[in-house]
């Protein structure tokens, strides 16, 4: 399989790749890690003609603490989210997260940005970060803006990304003080996309749930805020059978396609199994 | 497409070549620098076989393109024995421990423990399994390859090699 | 080194002969980047070749238009079914006795079919053209179900041969009818089944899967016009076979062709058979003068070249109320694909499924197989395993624990019970076979003490009350597959490829200095065979191993053989090695007689060495020998010191097996986990016991992934799904279950060392044995039999069907 052929670019700063992408609005394609592009070129289902490979800039890479957030750089490696020296103790789903995703060498190279931005309902990084209500800093010709993850997702592969525009960055709010957490994924085996995956971000008052959040990955065009599942959970004690009502809730709002993982039925039923392992996990965590 | 040059380091000797933007690494390894012990086994990123160390990590050379290596410090599987010929305990591993069979996978499975053996020096069994989990083996059921990576991990740390092979 | 003070052990260490873990002499190079696969090859002038292929499962060609692929510059030639016609090479022969389009001309009958070759300087440009070829087409409607390509109404696929009522193995009964095939006593089986105290029957398939060996099919083809000589480097199991079909089509005396296979990174029989690319490489090189290498990807692969499987049985077995099997009835529904391109030996459509009787006593049965054709890729290949083996296998381990289950009898007690007992070998089958040797019911008790069988049955009956009780999510699986193999194809007289009966080969060459170059008719690609039959030189001439080099592949040098697959090169070249030997030692005998002045009768071998009866310090070490055997040969017998043995065996090998899988099944999500599997083998006589592990290691985890995942699966309009990495299941080392392997040795009575051949076994006991342990878990909520693979959402369903799901 051999990708067409097209033009590369490799700016050195951020303004020189937002005046290229500027020149090529429509047939310039951003190269992160690659590794979501570099198969569909092979494929030739992208045929960009233009490539502009943001891996020599300096500036979008890294993981700093900004007051009450975090800001990763959108060409942050999967492996160095998992690597970094403060990332995982602040914010231990992210790592969780990165680790289910791919293989080591894919991990290498994939970013996180690339992860977001492309739009892919199976990747595992756009439901994470709607359930940590992550916003994204965009970069485009007329200026920077931030969108909201919770609103970045229109569709399979259609995102609020103009034409021209590149992420940069991602901030995330810190995590609550004991919060409880997890990223549950039912797969096929290592390698594969979710055959559904839910994240969950909580914390508890006085043995009752004060907060939730729950993010889905791959069951539906877009990734998903299962947002009256959580809602439901708020000032329920953490047990079985609250947990089973938000994963009837969370049934209720997926729309997976049946695919080699399974029939749509299948799916939906483990959109559920998955948030209420999630949610016993989390809780557990902040028990331990 | 108008070729562009590229300059990098591929077995710690310096490689200065002109490519095609779209040459992917593993074409250029094998093509233009006759390097042909990393192979192409799947072409959709799964199968490792093409795997080669670039800066200290372990990539898979079907999914990047040449020119993304830059002023990269590449090994591959030929790079990997000292000067003098000597094996590196991982090649003596995976012979001891019957850790490969046709061999076709061989070279990019050496090369990914390489550099999870730099991270993780004395792996349990599972990390073995799981830092190798982008390698693909069609012949040996792995559990000879994971014998083989712990017997590396035992000789690059001075152990007692027959605990090693127990 | 003084010879006369070395102890008998030391001698024989040094030998590394029959049963030594000896160390891979291939693995110095692939340890190293140093193999040299078929890709790795670089002629000079060399060009690329690339397929344009179908979307269509169906459709008639209207038109194809190869000018705008034509004018890429870099592009020499692009080849179609009409450039092909001249050369009488559109269509070829298959091994099944049927033909194949090498390139579609009037229709396509699957998707991702072959319909233009586009040759041009580099790889990538020959991608580029052949995205630009363009085909107008007419789509008829698939034919995917094979139970439905008989249907009156149903499409008819090949119009090629839609009106000969006749085929390669009879009669036709309908245009996509291919042919029936039957073997045993259908009127005694019948009336068996009459009288019946008790029969079961189900539907049992075996999904279509690919052996996707890591490395693709490949080819690179080099026509010398001044010569008049081709050379074909490929990806050949069998490279001798295909330089005689490459005479036969091409017109090029076999003598002129060379067919070379270097290094092959796996096979499992996805090599065996002649594709489209090597002949469209072949006729390229010819008509551009110039080298074409053709080398698949991976969807071409998966897509394309030699699935596996795809039978759909109907298993009936009768029997007594005590579970004493009195008859077993099988008919087999065969989907073939397109075009009927199976790997058998020909006289055998079905292969050798008449081993479904398995390893019981049946004293009679009944087997009968309709191959159709439908609307995928043409196979049929044995993917790790003897001639629709493991289909087989499959079959009768799944029906014995069906019988077990409904007469309430214990799936070990049930084989106990049936088993065909030592005294009764060698044992003549119901469906004709002559099993050479097998302990059986030591094997199984072997097993059943080594995984602590009784205390597994007891935890499983505790753990279904606590799921019953609602305790636990989790079931548990026992799954006891029992097997025999047939391997080794095999007698002249009854296996064949196109005529030519397949024995193999070995030619020994010993050295004056007693270095030795030995050269077989098979090819390893990855067995070790550089190894192995240099252990098996070792101990036949007591000439160290490491002094011996093999050599396979290249149709100059090696022995005409019939190739690598089926498990036959053990049985096959393995034995004709060891008479070779014979035949060589012979003659040294002979020389050393002459050198200490005594009759040949009164020398005797010993390890490395001929001694003079009763005199051990005189002697002569092989060395001495072949030195003289150039330097000063006895008179009256000629110089030299080598032999060459084609060797026929007398009747295939018949290795077994007990294997004993545990499995844990979460039923809220149908996620399978291998607690535990035990293996044991019984191949006869052990060559290299840690090449012999090895095997079984990875014949064990493809069994896992076909059992619990793999499936090349068509639509309803005939789009190929699955064809990648990303779905076709290839376990990681983090799926991968543990193996534990175990042996016994019960050698084979005609094979001149007692070995049966292993490679394949695993694959033929595991799939059973996993299969079994899912429906062994699922049976106490009133499963009979679930259809493979085993994938979380199948069994899932499996579950929800059951009322398992809360």
């Amino acid at each position: 399989m051999i990708p067409g052929p097209f033009a590369y670019h490799r700016p050195q700063s951020l303004a020189e790749a937002v005046a290229l992408f500027a020149a090529h609005p429509e047939d310039g394609r951003a190269l992160a890690g690659g590794h979501s592009l570099i198969p569909m070129m092979k494929l030739r289902l992208a045929t960009p003609e233009h490539l502009i490979d943001l891996g020599g800039i300096a500036a979008l890479k890294g993981i700093r603490r900004e007051g009450e957030t975090w800001v990763i750089g959108a060409t942050t490696t999967q492996a160095a989210l998992i690597g970094h020296e403060a990332l995982p103790a602040g914010l231990p789903i992210i790592g969780e997260t990165a680790r289910q995703i791919a293989d080591p060498q894919i991990r290498y190279c994939g970013t996180l940005g690339g992860n977001v931005a492309n739009g892919d309902p199976g990747n595992d990084m756009p439901a994470l970060m709607m359930c940590l209500d992550a916003v994204y800093h965009l970069a485009g010709a007329k200026g920077e803006r931030r969108v909201k993850a919770r609103d970045f997702y229109l569709g399979a592969y259609v995102t609020a990304l103009a034409a021209g525009e590149i992420l940069t960055a991602i901030q995330i709010p810190a995590a609550p003080p004991g919060h409880g957490h997890a990223y549950e994924k039912l797969k096929r085996k290592i390698g594969d996309y979710a055959t559904a995956a839910a994240a969950v971000m909580l914390t508890l008052e006085a043995g009752r749930i004060a907060t939730c959040a729950i993010g889905l990955t791959n069951l539906a065009p877009t990734p998903l805020l299962a947002e009256a599942a959580a809602a439901m959970l708020i000032g329920e004690t953490p047990d079985e059978r609250a947990f089973a009502a938000a994963a009837r809730a969370v049934e209720a709002i997926v729309a997976p396609t049946a695919d080699g993982r399974g029939p749509v039925e299948y799916r939906t039923k483990m959109a559920g199994v998955m948030t209420r392992r999630a949610l016993a996990r989390a809780v557990a965590r902040i028990g331990a | 497409m108008k070729k562009i040059p590229l300059s990098l380091t591929v077995n710690g000797d310096p490689v200065e070549a002109l490519v095609e933007p779209r040459t992917l690494l593993i074409h250029f390894l094998r093509e233009q620098l006759d390097l042909t012990g990393a192979h192409i086994g799947c072409d959709t990123t799964h199968c490792g076989a093409c795997t080669v160390d670039l800066d200290g990590r372990s990539v898979k050379s079907c999914t990047l393109f040449a020119v993304q290596a830059e002023g990269a410090a590449i090994r591959t599987i030929e790079g990997l024995a000292a000067a003098d010929g000597t094996l590196h305990p991982l090649q003596e591993g995976f012979r001891e421990m019957h850790g490969l069979q046709c061999g076709f996978c061989t070279p990019g499975m050496i090369m990914r423990a390489y550099r999870l053996l730099q991270e993780i020096p004395n792996p349990s069994e599972d990390e073995i399994r799981a830092g190798i989990a982008g390698n693909l083996c069609r012949c040996t059921g792995y559990q000879n390859i994971v014998r083989a990576i712990a017997f590396a991990a035992a000789r690059l740390n001075g152990e007692n090699l027959e605990e090693a092979a127990a | 080194m003084n010879e006369m003070s070395e102890t008998r052990e030391v001698r024989e260490a040094r030998l590394q002969g029959l049963g030594c873990k000896r160390k891979r002499v291939e693995d110095v190079r692939f340890t190293q980047g140093k193999g040299k696969y078929v890709d790795d090859l670089k002629l000079p002038g060399m060009l690329y070749g690339d397929f344009h292929r179908s979307p269509y499962g169906h459709a008639r060609i209207k038109r194809i238009d190869t000018s705008k692929a034509k004018a890429v510059p870099g592009v020499l030639a692009v080849l179609t079914a009409e450039d092909l016609k001249p050369l009488k090479l559109d269509w070829m022969p298959t091994l099944a006795g049927d033909v194949q389009a090498v390139l579609a001309g009037d229709k396509v009958l699957f998707q991702n079919q072959e319909i233009a070759f586009i040759v041009a300087t580099e790889r990538y440009i020959a991608a580029d053209a052949a995205d630009l070829v363009e085909v107008e087409y007419e789509a008829l409607p698939a034919l995917v179900d094979p139970f439905k390509a008989m249907a009156e109404d149903a499409p008819i696929l090949r119009e090629d041969i839609k009106d000969k009522t006749t085929g390669a193995h009879g009669e036709r009964k309908h245009p996509n009818h291919i042919f029936t095939w039957e073997i045993g006593d259908r009127e005694a089986t019948d009336l068996a089944f009459r009288e019946a105290e008790v029969t079961i029957k189900e539907l049992i398939s075996y999904q279509r899967v690919h052996p996707c060996p890591l490395e693709t099919c490949q080819s690179v083809a080099s026509f010398d016009k001044i010569k008049g000589e081709l050379t074909v480097w490929g990806t050949f199991q069998a490279p001798h076979v295909v330089r005689t079909v490459a005479a036969i089509l091409s017109g090029i005396p076999e003598h002129k062709i060379h067919v070379i296979a270097p290094d092959i990174g796996g096979g499992f029989g996805n090599k065996v058979g002649v594709y489209p690319g090597y002949v469209c490489a072949i006729v390229a090189s010819i008509v551009t003068g110039r080298p074409v290498k053709w080398v698949e990807d991976r969807i071409e692969n998966l897509s394309t070249t030699a699935f596996a499987r795809d039978y759909h049985m109907t298993a009936e077995i009768a029997a007594t109320r005590e579970g004493r099997v009195k008859a077993l009835r099988v008919h087999v529904l065969a989907d073939h694909g397109a075009f009927d391109a199976c790997a058998d030996p020909s006289k055998w459509p079905a292969g050798f499924f008449n081993i479904v009787t398995g390893s019981y006593d049946f004293p009679i049965a009944h087997v009968a197989v309709d191959g159709v054709y439908t609307n995928k890729a043409p196979g049929g290949v044995a993917y790790r395993c003897s001639f629709r083996v493991t289909e087989a296998a499959y079959c009768i381990e799944r029906a014995m624990d069906i019988l077990a289950h409904k007469l309430g009898i214990d799936p070990a007690e049930i084989r106990m019970r049936n088993f065909i007992r030592r005294e009764q070998f060698p044992y003549h089958s119901a469906l004709g076979w002559e099993y050479d040797s097998g302990d059986y019911h030591t094997a199984l008790q072997k097993a059943l003490d080594a995984v602590g069988y009784s205390a597994l049955r007891a935890e499983q009956t505790a753990r279904r009350e606590a799921f019953r009780r609602g305790e636990t999510r989790e079931i548990m699986g026992i799954g006891i597959a029992f097997f025999t193999e047939i391997v080794g194809a095999g007698p002249a007289k009854n296996c064949d490829i196109l005529g030519i009966a397949m024995f193999d080969s070995a030619e020994i060459r010993i050295h004056p200095t007693g270095a030795v170059i030995a050269r077989m008719g098979t090819k390893s690609q990855g067995q070790g065979h550089e190894t192995t039959y240099a252990q098996i030189i070792a101990s036949e001439l007591g000439i160290p191993a490491d002094d011996v080099m093999i050599e396979e592949g290249n149709t100059d040098t090696a022995p005409y053989g019939l190739g690598t697959y089926g498990s036959r090169s053990t049985p096959t070249a393995g034995a004709a090695t060891a008479m070779a030997c014979r035949k060589i030692k012979a003659k040294a005998q002979m020389i050393a007689a002459h050198l200490l002045e005594v009759h040949h009768d009164d020398v005797e071998f010993d390890i490395d060495r001929f001694r003079v009866k009763g005199m051990p310090e005189r002697f002569k070490t092989m060395k001495d020998i072949a030195w003289t055997a150039y330097s000063a040969p006895p008179p009256g017998l000629e110089p030299g010191l080598e032999a060459v043995n084609y060797y026929d065996p007398p009747n295939m090998t018949y290795p077994f097996g007990a294997y004993i899988c545990v499995m844990d099944i979460d039923v809220d999500t149908g996620v399978a986990k291998i607690r535990r599997f035990y293996a044991l083998d019984d191949c006869g006589t052990r060559i290299n016991p840690m090449i012999i592990e090895g095997q079984v290691h990875g014949g064990l985890t493809e069994a896992f992934a076909i059992a619990m995942g793999q499936e090349i699966a068509y639509d309803e309009i005939g789009n190929v799904k699955g064809a990648s990495f990303l779905d076709f299941f290839l376990p990681t080392a983090v799926e991968t279950p543990k193996w534990e392997t175990d042996f016994t040795v019960t050698p084979s009575p005609h094979h001149p060392i007692g070995a049966k051949g292993v490679g394949e076994s695993p694959n033929v006991g595991g799939v059973p044995a996993f299969s079994n342990a899912v429906n062994d878990a699922f049976a106490f909520l009133g499963a009979t039999h679930i259809q493979m693979p085993h994938d979380a959402w199948r069994l899932w369903q499996a579950a929800e069907a059951l009322g398992a799901q809360g």
